[in-house]
């Protein structure tokens, strides 16, 4: 692989060739333009599907087995059911049974629960994993384990790669909360209630075939039809698609961490001063113990000056469906749901209403609503004196998370990080992110309990502080401060394999993850 | 032989433990479990390293375990349990780390005091953030029996190393006598104010004194003292305590203890502690020092605090303990004049001024008199309204009455 890397547009040194297929460096935020047409799966016909619309199956393993799985193919799942899903494993453990090997697995995202497939890397089941990586899966790869590189997309990211064909998915197998024998399905009832399944919209439309799996089996029209019954070859009813507790949570609680609310306070204060929330504003919100304090501190600032946020883009959390119930936000626009109380909002409120990725983060598509929201908040693990942001690994190499939306949210009006200046005498912001996943040019500020940095770009912002008393510090200040603190840490070791690339929004490859050295 | 110190399991951050065998051959050797062994594991290697040779200690089996502890704290640990095992003559100093000292004064403002446990490192290093006028760092009920040794050491670390932002720093020892055993850790460092708990005469409170005057170096370094009234008999005495020594600047009581020793249980509305509040406010101000009250325990309810605190500053008293940092800015804001009391004082100061310009010896807002002690008391709150930003020094030349 060494005599096929290339300098990309952020000075990272990249592949040109992935797992054999041809990766074109990264080229600059916006530069890239990819001509040609989207992919389109194989034309189906009535005429092969069954004549009363009942696709039911008996099993699992029968739609699989129907659906042609076969060596080397490529699988998607998608993350609905967090870290409480059965759903992935048990399509693995099928394809074991059956002695399939070299499968791809394309999940939107993947959880702790998924620790269940490493036997499956080990054996040659599954060869590569192209998708958000969690925990176990993550540091299997980081370890160099895996067969092939691993592949690490936004969720607009996997739509636009699917959408281009840079991703065919010979099988999605979709868990439908909620389903018909036709395959009209939607994830707002049943003992697995998602709420939304808009992670799914994009492989149904492009899979060469659609499995709907649900729990939930109802008399047709299962409505709304948030899948449509079109795009599905089989339906399976199963027991139980995973655990009800682990999928959606009861009850989200706000951090009670003083430092977090530190840095929530901060925020929400620093958004008010410059202007940046309004009467009329769009906001996002996420369900993270900071992001859950943020918006409940943009509440009081709301309901202070009598103002309303136009719409909440979420993750949504009870926290946002308590403003949309009483008044202080008009709109919820949800990607997904995070709580009991936000499906039972998404089931009776019309205001209240689902997106798909596709709609919000796809970046080959004639806009994103991303670029509307005024303001959003966000996570890293690393964010280094540039202003770029890491949320894929740790700063001793280790991968250990997905990126999400992340990249996708980059493009708000407004772009906030907001994390602690360091994690356990481990740095936070430091002089050269370990692995690049947003350009800092997308970064506007930072926001530590330590105090507020905000990208030098930002001039506007940067007059609008002034005289607001809020703690603004140079972004070097505050990276000398966390060195002075715990010290500076040694650089961690790797090897020359290539065990990862981060993608970016546009398909470009931005940067790579290397081996690290045990 | 075999020692320990520090503190380790799965909930366990930034602290680590450290076991040290000591050996007669075989030179020093360091085991490390660490979680940032990668970024920070020879920096801790050496730190160790270094101390063994400071302490001239030439053969040992040191197991570290590090949860992503701060190098003051991987020290305190390390010296801790080597102190178990052999006399150290003079305390280990990090290199090249120093932390702005703390400004105090004898009437420095002392709204809230905020409890930190003095063997949990996890907690100390962000406690200058909450905006506290004060930390305590815990060496009493807040450590376990188990770890009141190790916690001096933690302790004295945290003074010289751990960055308060200002707050003013405080440590309550233990109850006496062994408090003053913890004397010579803490009073050579960077301290401004020692707690004493329990306090029931004066004689407790001089031997505290003159044990600092003897370790404290410097004769021109003021230590302040803040007796704690625990109990009946405190109550009784607390004037002779208030007034014990002219390093004596705030008195404070509590009221867990002191209910406990009058058979009573404590409530919200602290009817069973009036008489010693009371009592402890009039003390205090008899002897010429701030009247400080308890802490309240329920941390959940941050509204029920406010009123609480409200309530003790009607009262008398000029501040009150904290438990949780989230307590911080109620208390400060409770202690804080309100923007009534700063108008109020804004025209008596400006009135009084005025009068005295123009030779007037009485003066009258409305039909009330105005006299010096009324005076005296709006300069104060003006003073305190200005330190914490709630009203420009230059205010005078903007006010038109």
């Amino acid at each position: 692989m060494k005599d096929k890397m290339r300098l990309n547009a952020a000075g990272r040194l990249v592949p040109v060739e992935v797992n054999g297929e041809p990766a074109v460096p990264y080229q600059g935020v916006e530069n890239y333009r990819k001509t040609g047409c989207k992919y389109a799966p194989p034309i189906p016909s009535c005429a092969d599907y069954p004549a009363d619309g009942n696709k039911q199956v008996s099993s699992l393993e029968e739609a699989l087995v129907k659906a042609g799985l076969n060596d080397g193919m490529t699988i998607s799942t998608h993350h609905h059911l967090r870290d409480g899903d059965f759903l992935a494993n048990q399509v693995f453990d099928i394809a074991h049974k059956l002695g399939i090997k070299g499968l791809r697995w394309f999940p939107s995202a993947s959880f702790p629960c998924n620790a269940h497939l490493i036997p499956y890397l080990e054996d040659g089941t599954i060869d590569s994993i192209e998708g958000s990586m969690n925990g176990p899966l993550g540091e299997f790869t980081s370890r160099g384990r895996m067969k092939k590189t691993a592949v690490l997309r936004s969720h607009g990211g996997r739509v636009q790669a699917i959408q281009d064909g840079e991703v065919k998915i010979d099988i999605a197998v979709i868990a439908a909360p909620a389903a018909d024998q036709f395959g009209n399905a939607n994830g707002l009832s049943g003992p697995s209630a998602t709420g939304v399944l808009g992670y799914a919209e994009m492989d149904v439309q492009y899979a060469g075939k659609v499995i709907i799996v649900t729990d939930n089996l109802v008399p047709f029209p299962c409505l709304p039809m948030q899948i449509a019954g079109n795009f599905a070859d089989y339906v399976v009813v199963v027991d139980q698609l995973g655990d009800a507790g682990k999928i959606v949570s009861g009850t989200t609680q706000i951090t009670r961490s003083p430092d977090r609310l530190i840095i929530a306070d901060l925020t929400a204060r620093f958004c008010e001063v410059t202007g940046i929330i309004y009467d009329g504003c769009v906001i996002q919100a996420g369900a993270g113990g900071i992001s859950l304090a943020i918006a409940e501190y943009m509440k009081q600032i709301m309901i202070r000056n009598h103002w309303k946020i136009r719409v909440g883009f979420g993750g949504t959390t009870k926290y946002m469906v308590d403003m949309l119930e009483q008044g202080v936000m008009e709109y919820i626009l949800d990607g997904q749901v995070f709580d009991t109380a936000s499906v039972r909002s998404l089931n009776e409120n019309r205001n209240h209403q689902s997106f798909s990725v596709f709609n919000a983060y796809n970046y080959h598509s004639k806009g994103n609503l991303t670029s509307l929201i005024d303001v959003v908040t966000l996570g890293a693990t690393e964010i280094d004196v540039h202003f770029n942001g890491n949320v894929v690994t740790h700063s001793d190499g280790m991968l250990l998370h997905g990126i999400g939306g992340w990249q996708n949210c980059l493009f708000a009006k407004n772009t906030i990080i907001a994390l602690p200046l360091f994690r356990n005498r481990i740095p936070a912001i430091v002089d050269e992110v370990t692995t690049l996943c947003g350009p800092g040019e997308l970064i506007d500020v930072v926001v530590t309990e330590r105090g507020i940095a905000i990208n030098p770009r930002r001039k506007d912002l940067l007059e609008k502080v002034k005289d607001s008393g809020l703690p603004v510090r140079h972004i070097e200040e505050l990276r000398e401060e966390a060195v002075s603190i715990c010290g500076t840490p040694d650089k961690p070791e790797f090897t020359d394999k290539i065990v990862a690339v981060v993608k970016w929004v546009d398909g470009t490859v931005l940067d790579v993850v290397r081996q690290v050295l045990c | 032989m075999e020692a320990e110190s520090g503190n380790r399991g799965p909930s366990v951050r930034s602290d680590c433990y450290v076991k040290i065998r000591s050996g007669i051959s075989g030179g020093i050797q360091i085991e490390l479990k660490s979680k940032t062994g990668k970024l920070f594991g020879r920096h801790v290697r050496e730190l160790v390293t270094d101390m063994f040779s400071f302490f001239d200690v030439s053969h040992a089996e040191v197991y570290v375990e590090d949860s992503g502890a701060l190098p003051y704290v991987i020290a305190a640990r390390v010296e801790a349990a080597l102190s178990r095992l052999t006399a150290l003559p003079k305390p280990y100093l990090l290199q090249g780390k120093t932390c702005p000292q703390s400004s105090t004064a004898r009437d420095r403002t002392r709204r809230s005091r905020l409890y930190l446990p003095g063997d949990n490192p996890k907690l100390m290093i962000n406690a200058g953030l909450y905006g506290a006028d004060g930390v305590i760092l815990d060496l009493e009920d807040s450590v376990a029996p188990s770890g009141k040794h190790d916690a001096r050491f933690l302790v004295r670390n945290a003074l010289l190393y751990n960055n308060f932002m200002g707050a003013e720093l405080m440590v309550r020892i233990n109850q006496l006598p062994a408090g003053l055993d913890d004397l010579p850790y803490i009073v050579p460092g960077p301290l401004n104010m020692i707690l004493i708990p329990k306090c029931e005469s004066a004689g407790d409170v001089k031997a505290v004194d003159e044990i600092i005057q003897s370790l404290k170096g410097d004769p021109g370094r003021n230590i302040w003292l803040m007796p704690i009234i625990e109990s009946a008999r405190g109550v009784i005495h607390a004037y002779e305590i208030a007034s014990a020594s002219p390093n004596v600047v705030a008195l404070t009581l509590g009221l867990e203890d002191y209910t406990a020793d009058i058979g009573a249980e404590r409530t919200t509305d602290g009817v069973e502690s009036f008489y010693a509040r009371s009592a402890v406010v009039n003390a205090a101000r008899a002897a010429g020092v701030q009247p400080i009250d308890s802490v309240f325990s329920g941390f959940d309810d941050l509204e029920l605090l406010g009123s609480v605190a409200l309530k003790a500053r009607a009262m008398g008293y000029e501040g009150m303990g904290c438990i949780h940092p989230l307590q911080v800015p109620v208390v400060n804001k409770s202690f804080n004049p309100s923007s009534g009391e700063i108008e109020k004082a804004m025209k008596i100061v400006a009135a009084f001024d005025e009068a005295e310009k123009s030779g007037i010896g009485v003066i009258a807002i409305g039909s009330k008199m105005i006299d010096a002690p009324i005076v005296k008391r709006a300069r104060r709150t003006i003073d305190l309204a200005m330190h914490h930003k709630l009203l420009n020094a230059d205010w005078r030349d903007h006010y038109e009455g």
